[in-house]
């Protein structure tokens, strides 16, 4: 189930595939007749919409845009994109980014992974405790920042308030108040929401391993800790490749949860590429340069898909259902 | 073999430390929006409200709108975003079932370059087009419109639709459809009498995650919205924590309240959220 795509059909050519193919063959004019019939609504609603500002981007990007107001703008080939790697204030934001996705990415897995074995052991209520985990997914991302940013606050916040019942800490601490700690505070409220979605991904990936292969182990005299390295992990593979990989994406887009948090700071220290490219963009009005950040962002993700994809295929090819 | 007691009492401790760790933070949202604004900023957090008020969920539902009556924005941003999410939903799932049974079943040409090009659209960083479609949207008069949200958003909404309902089409037996045939419907006829109402869970499912990807987006939002015409709820409540940033009272009962929506969706579909997301895995 988890790598189920329509493209299955043709990169495993079924025996049982083939008279079905033969037939194809026959109506296939009217076959893609009624393919293109039933693909142009959907096509006339995302392309009409995307296909020009795609374009319009790179446009954008190949000139130097100071405005918005429609009008001829110098030609300046990739000069753009070259000032993207000469500007030393790029660097400390690639840095953030590169922080930002590696550890929470790897946060949400472990915790992911640990949360997922818990749910799929014999508890009682199990429906009730999924239920309970489900919900920081279902959380706007904006509440979840909002709410974050009031529980880090330095004179009211809740986390002081605990630390304090707690006996831990008696001195309030500014916790976006400086900009390394605030990164990781952002990071823990982008985890507390994220690991909910991994927890679900990596137990469908849990629910396809038969239960005779841990049977088998026992049998073997296999401790749980050894079928948990021996059998778990390995036959989770492809799940957590999948997870690895979306949400390596989605955390290297972030945006959201930046703004509302901490705005890009305290000193610059939480802006990540997707927050500095509005800012360039819609703060300075440098929309060429804006553009060409732009361009770089889906250059990286389409480099993270790719290798998605080829995760799928070769999970397909193994079989893995 | 059976699990041994204590194991079992190991779990359920863990799952209770789990859950408290998931809901405190809920806890705090709900208990904030119900503490009056001394309780709020008193020097030790009161875990539980003295004196709990609902004054801020009925300035939300009862307020004067107009100017600057934030509570009132509140209520007008929650029916943006319903309207909206709803309006997306609804298109993006039309065209998205019809185009995802090609995929799923229909053998042609350009099938592979055609699904490539959808998937790539829906990986696309906002980012990367929001500079063009800000300043066309500005053209057709469509800024700060809910019309131009609603086309926007059905462009990142239906290429998911399409990929969700293609492996559901994918995942049900084919002999549905050659019955069907058989019996002397056309393609057409099959897929819309005999396939789309089995389909129905799938379609249920595909419209919820497209609902709450319509009701979570925020940068489109943010730029394309000014006034209470359009702005959507992500965007009234990031205003207004930015602005305000004290004042959480009542942020937190218009999070609650956004935030109710989407939370009722989860738990009502949580039993097909596993195979919805794990088909639909390309939310990048």
């Amino acid at each position: 189930m988890t790598v189920g795509s329509p493209a299955r059909g043709r990169q495993q050519p079924a025996p049982a595939a083939r008279p079905r193919a033969r037939r194809g063959g026959q109506g296939g004019r009217g076959e893609g007749r009624f393919a293109v019939a039933l693909l142009f609504p959907a096509a006339v609603v995302v392309f009409g919409v995307v296909l020009y500002p795609v374009v319009r981007t790179f446009v954008l990007s190949l000139h130097d845009v100071t405005s918005p107001m429609p009008g001829s703008y110098p030609f300046v080939g990739l000069q753009n994109y070259i000032r993207v790697f000469q500007d030393s204030s790029f660097y400390p934001v690639l840095g953030h980014t590169l922080y930002f996705t590696l550890v929470s990415t790897f946060a949400e897995l472990a915790l992911g992974i640990a949360v997922a074995l818990l749910l799929n052991a014999p508890l009682k209520a199990r429906w009730l405790w999924r239920s309970i985990v489900i919900l920081p997914w279902a959380l706007p991302t904006i509440v979840n920042g909002a709410l974050w940013r009031w529980i880090y606050n330095g004179q009211y916040g809740a986390l002081n308030g605990l630390l304090q019942a707690l006996g831990i800490s008696q001195t309030p601490h500014q916790w976006l108040g400086s900009p390394f700690l605030a990164l990781n505070c952002v990071i823990f409220a982008d985890v507390w929401k994220n690991t909910s979605i991994v927890v679900f991904f990596i137990l469908a990936g849990l629910q396809t391993i038969p239960e005779d292969l841990y049977e088998a182990a026992r049998m073997d005299g296999a401790s749980a800790w050894g079928a948990f390295w021996r059998i778990t992990m390995p036959l989770l593979a492809p799940s957590i490749a999948v997870v690895l990989i979306l949400r390596t994406i989605e955390a290297f887009k972030v945006f959201d949860i930046i703004y509302v948090m901490t705005g890009g700071g305290p000193a610059n220290g939480t802006q990540t590429i997707a927050f500095y490219t509005y800012l360039q963009a819609f703060s300075n009005q440098l929309f060429g340069y804006g553009a060409a950040l732009a361009y770089l962002i889906v250059l990286a993700v389409f480099a993270l898909a790719m290798v998605y994809l080829r995760i799928l295929r070769q999970g397909q090819m193994a079989g893995v259902e | 073999m059976r699990p041994s007691r204590s194991y079992l009492i190991w779990i359920h401790i863990a799952a209770v430390l789990m859950a408290l760790v998931v809901l405190a933070p809920f806890a705090w949202l709900l208990i904030s929006s119900i503490s009056p604004p001394a309780e709020l900023l008193a020097s030790h957090p009161h875990w539980l409200p003295h004196e709990p008020t609902l004054s801020r969920y009925r300035q939300i539902f009862t307020g004067a709108s107009g100017g600057d009556n934030v509570a009132a924005n509140f209520r007008q941003a929650m029916v943006n975003s319903f309207v909206v999410a709803t309006l997306t939903t609804v298109v993006s799932l039309t065209v998205g079932s019809l185009g995802g049974y090609a995929f799923a079943r229909l053998r042609f040409g350009f099938r592979r370059t055609s699904l490539f090009g959808f998937l790539a659209i829906y990986m696309l960083p906002p980012i990367a087009l929001v500079i063009p479609l800000y300043l066309a949207l500005a053209n057709l008069n469509l800024l700060d419109t809910k019309t131009g949200l609603v086309v926007t958003y059905c462009s990142i909404v239906t290429p998911f639709c399409l990929w969700t309902m293609s492996n559901y089409y994918a995942s049900m037996p084919r002999d549905l459809e050659e019955a069907a045939r058989v019996d002397g419907c056309t393609r057409l006829g099959a897929l819309v009498r005999v396939i789309l109402p089995l389909a129905r869970p799938g379609l249920l499912t595909t419209g919820m995650f497209g609902f709450l990807l319509a009701w979570d987006e925020f940068l489109y939002a943010l730029l394309f919205t000014s006034t209470t015409n359009a702005k959507t709820i992500p965007v009234a409540i990031a205003e207004f924590t930015g602005k305000y940033s004290s004042d959480f009272g009542l942020i937190a009962a218009g999070g609650v309240l956004a935030s109710l929506p989407p939370l009722l969706l989860a738990l009502l579909f949580q039993r097909y959220i596993v195979g919805g997301l794990t088909s639909g895995a390309v939310k990048g």
